[in-house]
């Protein structure tokens, strides 16, 4: 009768030459395994607690942007406690969406169909394709809309930038902006994420007076209230944050949402 | 002690005569990468030490039922595993450092040191040994990386640890940040430097030239040619 005792099996496994190739698979099978097992678990157990930094590290980046923009918290002071409303709008709609929630906008956006993807004309930020749909920050004082926080999304010179964008009530003036997240060449690109940099964008304007987009990042520095000062030495992560502003004010990005904000529609 | 001994010399060996980046350039890639401000190049080093150390400890304990034939997949899946955990750990942990690191965590697992550790030391040597040999491995290549960080960021940005040591001279001081310094050439120049010092010292760690020089004969003095 063969011998069924896992330990001597296991004794009599070890003591196989090396080289066979029982052993070869059996070795490469468990030590595939129990490194999946390792990869796995620490993935699993840890997901709530990057979650939750990510989650916070945006809510921070959030506050500051507001704490920045010039009187704004004085606005929300004087509009009481939780003036702030979180939306998810529809970009090609331009309105609220009606069956997301900032609690589903996750499971919507994990669902490739509720992801447009843009020709290579449309597409002046790089991104490829763009999601249907948004959370926004809306900030009202009175009846209208007095100021809109946007997420936005770029590509720079070595990675994704991401972004938040705030323009004042008339959708004209740039309260400000806040990046979340880049990976640009540090003390040279990353110098996005510097607050001397970002107020530069406070006040600028995106369209002049007839409507023609005018907002770009110019090289050396402004001249005019629709420039914004360049970065020495970081040309294209300059650029890019300039593409990023354009194709997400523009008709497929959060345009018709502006043009429905300017009509008065929220 | 003769073995207590030896494990010392073990440890302090890859530290600056047997320096992994210095005398074996190995692990420059990173160490480009990585060393635009001193947080950052400790951060790594410390993670590559974490990671050089258990991969050689693991690797050491089942050395003697590791099949010739996947030798290199087994040490890479160990290493693989063992650098997601512990990119893993940062995100949770030490969100901001994980964030400017990048994807420089996760390219640990392709670092020559750790593979060239497991595969020249911890596959033929006691697990004790091999670890205090990747510890000292680690720890030299972090003593380089803290060096060329250290210097990128003074120079650079005037700074250190994110402190700033030498006053800029666009806030009222004297020091000009130096551009360069932050751009992954420096580092190159910056090695570069510290291999040539080194090798100065000790002439022995110079290899020969793979193609000699033309020798013009004693009489040339080779000037306007």
């Amino acid at each position: 009768m063969a011998d069924l005792n896992p330990v001597s099996l296991w004794r009599r496994f070890l003591a196989t030459p090396n080289d066979g190739r029982a052993k070869t698979l059996i070795v490469a099978f468990l030590v595939s395994a129990i490194c999946a097992v390792l990869v796995t678990g620490a993935t699993v157990v840890l997901r709530p607690i990057q979650a939750q930094n990510r989650a916070a590290e945006q809510q921070a980046r959030l506050e500051a942007l507001i704490a920045a923009v010039p009187g704004m918290s004085d606005l929300i002071a004087e509009a009481g406690g939780d003036a702030l409303s979180t939306l998810v709008v529809d970009l090609d709609a331009g309105a609220a969406a009606a069956d997301v929630t900032p609690e589903t906008l996750e499971a919507a956006l994990s669902d490739p169909a509720n992801w447009t993807s843009l020709a290579p004309a449309d597409d002046v930020a790089g991104i490829g394709n763009r999601p249907d749909y948004a959370q926004i920050y809306l900030l009202r004082s009175g009846d209208a809309v007095s100021l809109v926080i946007l997420p936005v999304v770029g590509t720079g010179y070595a990675g994704r930038i991401q972004a938040l964008l705030a323009l004042q009530g008339d959708m004209r003036t740039l309260a400000g902006i806040a990046v979340t997240e880049q990976s640009e060449t540090p003390g040279l690109g990353a110098r996005i994420e510097e607050p001397l940099w970002q107020q530069n964008f406070a006040g600028k304007q995106l369209f002049d007076d007839s409507g023609t987009y005018r907002f770009s990042v110019v090289r050396g520095s402004a001249r005019t209230e629709f420039e914004v000062d360049g970065i020495t030495g970081a040309t294209r992560t300059s650029n890019a944050i300039g593409q990023m502003v354009r194709f997400w004010v523009g008709q497929k990005g959060y345009g018709p949402l502006m043009a429905a904000i300017r009509r008065g529609e929220f | 002690m003769a073995s207590s001994e030896s494990l010392w010399s073990t440890l302090s060996a890859p530290l600056i005569r047997q320096n992994p980046v210095t005398l074996q350039i190995l692990g420059i890639c990173s160490a480009l990468a990585v060393t635009t401000s001193l947080d950052t190049a400790l951060t790594m080093a410390a993670s590559l030490t974490v990671v050089v150390v258990v991969a050689a400890g693991v690797i050491s304990l089942i050395r003697r039922h590791i099949p010739s034939a996947i030798r290199l997949i087994i040490q890479i899946i160990i290493i693989a595993s063992i650098v997601i955990v512990i990119d893993q750990v940062l995100k949770a942990w030490f969100f901001e450092l994980s964030q400017r690191l990048s994807v420089f965590v996760s390219l640990i697992a392709t670092n020559c040191i750790v593979l060239g550790r497991t595969e020249s030391f911890a596959r033929s040597n006691p697990p004790l040994r091999s670890m205090v040999d990747a510890l000292g491995s680690g720890l030299g290549y972090g003593l380089v990386l803290v060096l060329v960080g250290a210097c990128r960021e003074l120079f650079g940005m005037g700074k250190l640890l994110g402190m700033q040591v030498l006053p800029l001279a666009e806030s009222g001081g004297w020091f000009t940040p130096l551009g360069l310094m932050l751009l992954a050439p420096s580092a190159f120049f910056l090695l570069g430097g510290l291999i040539w010092a080194l090798r100065s010292i000790w002439p022995e760690q110079a290899e020969a030239p793979e193609f000699p020089p033309y020798s013009r004969g004693p009489t040339d003095t080779g000037e306007a040619r």
